[in-house]
């Protein structure tokens, strides 16, 4: 663990170097430590893959109170039993057909595989969310099989439709909202993941799992699901 | 208790200290561009440091007051006019119904903050006013719009105000070349000293790819060791270097996690002033550090508490 300071109000704590289950609990327990123990000092707390970004309140703690507190937060944490029950395992509905797979086909050529193989490989493996950004509520989630893990298109999208399930390389990811984007895109999901007016707010947070369930043109329309966009 | 928008310029917002504490899932604080004119407004009204206020990019904006209250106007100085009178930045006006109020176009800086007294009544999305419209969040309805023709814009009940102004010494001078502090960073160390010595050494200029998101700037190119980082927090002021080796300084819309090395950061401040520099502006950095950044906030925040003179 390395902390250290990036401007008047804000330091950056490193728990490793690489994308790894490991180094991901340590930011999911972090984060919560830090959260639940200095909330009356933060303004902001931004996790991410291996590192958690912590904004506060110079009115309130300066440059050395803020490392003893996140020392002594964090300390006591490592100290904990690794203790992965908070995270919920969320499942989430994904129609893959054509009208909403818009890359479906470059995948299954890129793969050497056929529709039904992708959705298989896609929706039968449980994934972790690694890092939330890009939009609100875009969670990046981790890791696609090897045989599906499609870089990005060299163009990108200038309109990726909401509920939009993309792939680039081994990361998968769902499009809260419509925005511009370069993922592949194999699917939708008729869940809201943001939604201001509920308490949750985001429906993934970082450290969750998430497993995609393979629905069909029925179900997605009875869940809401919608076409009408592109 | 309104303003009515006659002509609601090239993009006119409506801003707070922004949207805090909703980073973790990806909503970017927005706020002002310039945390010391924004700040130094409300003090003026002696409202509440937050309080919503319009912040008015280049000019071009009309505004007919529908009641009478007082107004701070801070930062750029946008030609501004209350009916035909032109009207300096950095001190409080009073408004009567009927009064227009108009700005320009850029004559010093490129952001204009103008307060009302008691704040501008407006809804809050996730605790902030503040308008980040990529988001869709903040603004007079919620949703992110910028000012349109014809808006309503809605005002607190007006307490009594004296005349005040912002003290000499706190009024800077935006048309001066910038040079600001880089506190060292982030991937800092992955820069060979020859990058560095570049980076520090070079003048920069504005580019014309600047808004609220980022600040690219053009100049000598600096090159360090990685291409890309593991995404991480990106702060408000943190300074990325592509491959391209132009830097871009983060602002106030900017993503929440991002993967290209970044240098170092500026303060608060530092980044505030570079936002009142238009594109062709000269801008150069030197080495600074946390402390130092620290020290000059405190300064900052106990004058602003100190207030108008008199």
């Amino acid at each position: 663990m390395r902390i250290e300071g990036v401007n008047e109000n804000t330091c950056i704590v490193y728990f490793g170097d690489s994308i790894c289950d490991e180094t991901a609990g340590l930011v999911k327990q972090a984060t919560d430590n830090i959260r639940a123990t200095l909330s009356d000092v933060i303004t902001d707390l931004v996790p991410s893959y291996t590192s958690v970004m912590i904004c506060y309140d110079l009115e309130r703690i300066d440059r050395f109170g803020i490392h003893t507190r996140l020392r002594q937060a964090l300390e006591s944490g490592a100290a904990k039993a690794q203790d992965d029950a908070a995270a919920q395992t969320l499942e989430l509905p994904v129609y893959y057909g054509p009208e909403v797979a818009l890359d479906l086909k470059d995948v299954c050529e890129f793969s050497g595989l056929s529709a039904d193989e992708v959705i298989r490989i896609h929706s039968e493996q449980t994934y972790r969310v690694y890092a939330i950004g890009f939009s609100p509520g875009f969670a990046f989630l981790g890791s696609t099989d090897q045989r599906i893990a499609m870089p990005r298109k060299s163009t990108p999208r200038l309109k990726v439709p909401v509920g939009s399930v993309g792939i680039a390389g081994s990361q998968t990811a769902i499009y809260p909202s419509a925005t511009p984007g370069g993922w592949q895109i194999v699917g939708r999901t008729p869940s809201k993941m943001v939604d201001w007016d509920s308490e949750s707010l985001a429906l993934a947070q970082i450290g969750d799992r998430i497993k995609f369930r393979s629905i069909d043109r029925e179900e997605f329309i009875r869940l809401g699901g919608q076409f009408d966009e592109l | 208790m309104s303003f009515e928008v006659l002509e609601p310029g090239m993009l006119t917002q409506v801003q707070d200290m922004g949207r805090l504490g909703y980073q973790h899932i990806g909503v970017t604080t927005g706020g002002p561009m310039d945390e010391h004119a924004f700040l130094w407004a409300n003090r003026l009204l002696n409202n509440p440091l937050n309080a919503p206020q319009l912040e008015i990019t280049f000019g071009r904006l009309s505004l007919l007051a529908h009641s009478d209250t007082s107004i701070a106007l801070t930062g750029a100085d946008l030609g501004a006019r209350l009916n035909d009178r032109p009207i300096a930045p950095w001190q409080t006006y009073e408004i009567k119904q009927g009064d227009r109020l108009s700005f320009s176009m850029p004559v010093a800086g490129l952001r204009a903050y103008l307060a009302v007294s008691g704040g501008l009544d407006v809804p809050a999305r996730l605790g902030s006013a503040a308008t980040v419209s990529r988001e869709h969040l903040g603004g007079l309805d919620g949703t992110g719009a910028k000012l349109a023709k014809g808006d309503r814009i809605p005002l607190a009940t007006p307490s009594a105000v004296a005349k005040a102004s912002v003290p000499y010494s706190e009024i800077p001078d935006y048309r001066k070349p910038l040079r600001v502090g880089v506190i060292p960073g982030y991937q800092y160390r992955h820069f060979p000293r020859s990058a560095r010595a570049r980076f520090f050494s070079s003048e920069y200029q504005v580019s014309k790819n600047i808004d609220r998101m980022g600040y690219r700037l053009s100049g000598e190119a600096i090159h360090g060791d990685l291409d890309g980082i593991i995404s991480e927090g990106i702060a408000y002021g943190a300074i990325q270097i592509p491959t391209d080796g132009q830097p871009i300084v983060l602002m106030k819309d900017r993503q929440t996690i991002g993967g290209y090395p970044k240098i170092g950061s500026l303060s608060a401040l530092g980044a505030g002033q570079l936002a009142q520099r238009a594109p062709g502006a000269s801008v150069s950095f030197y080495l600074t550090d946390v402390a130092e950044a620290e020290a000059r906030r405190m300064i900052f925040n106990h004058r602003l508490r100190q207030g108008a003179p008199g």
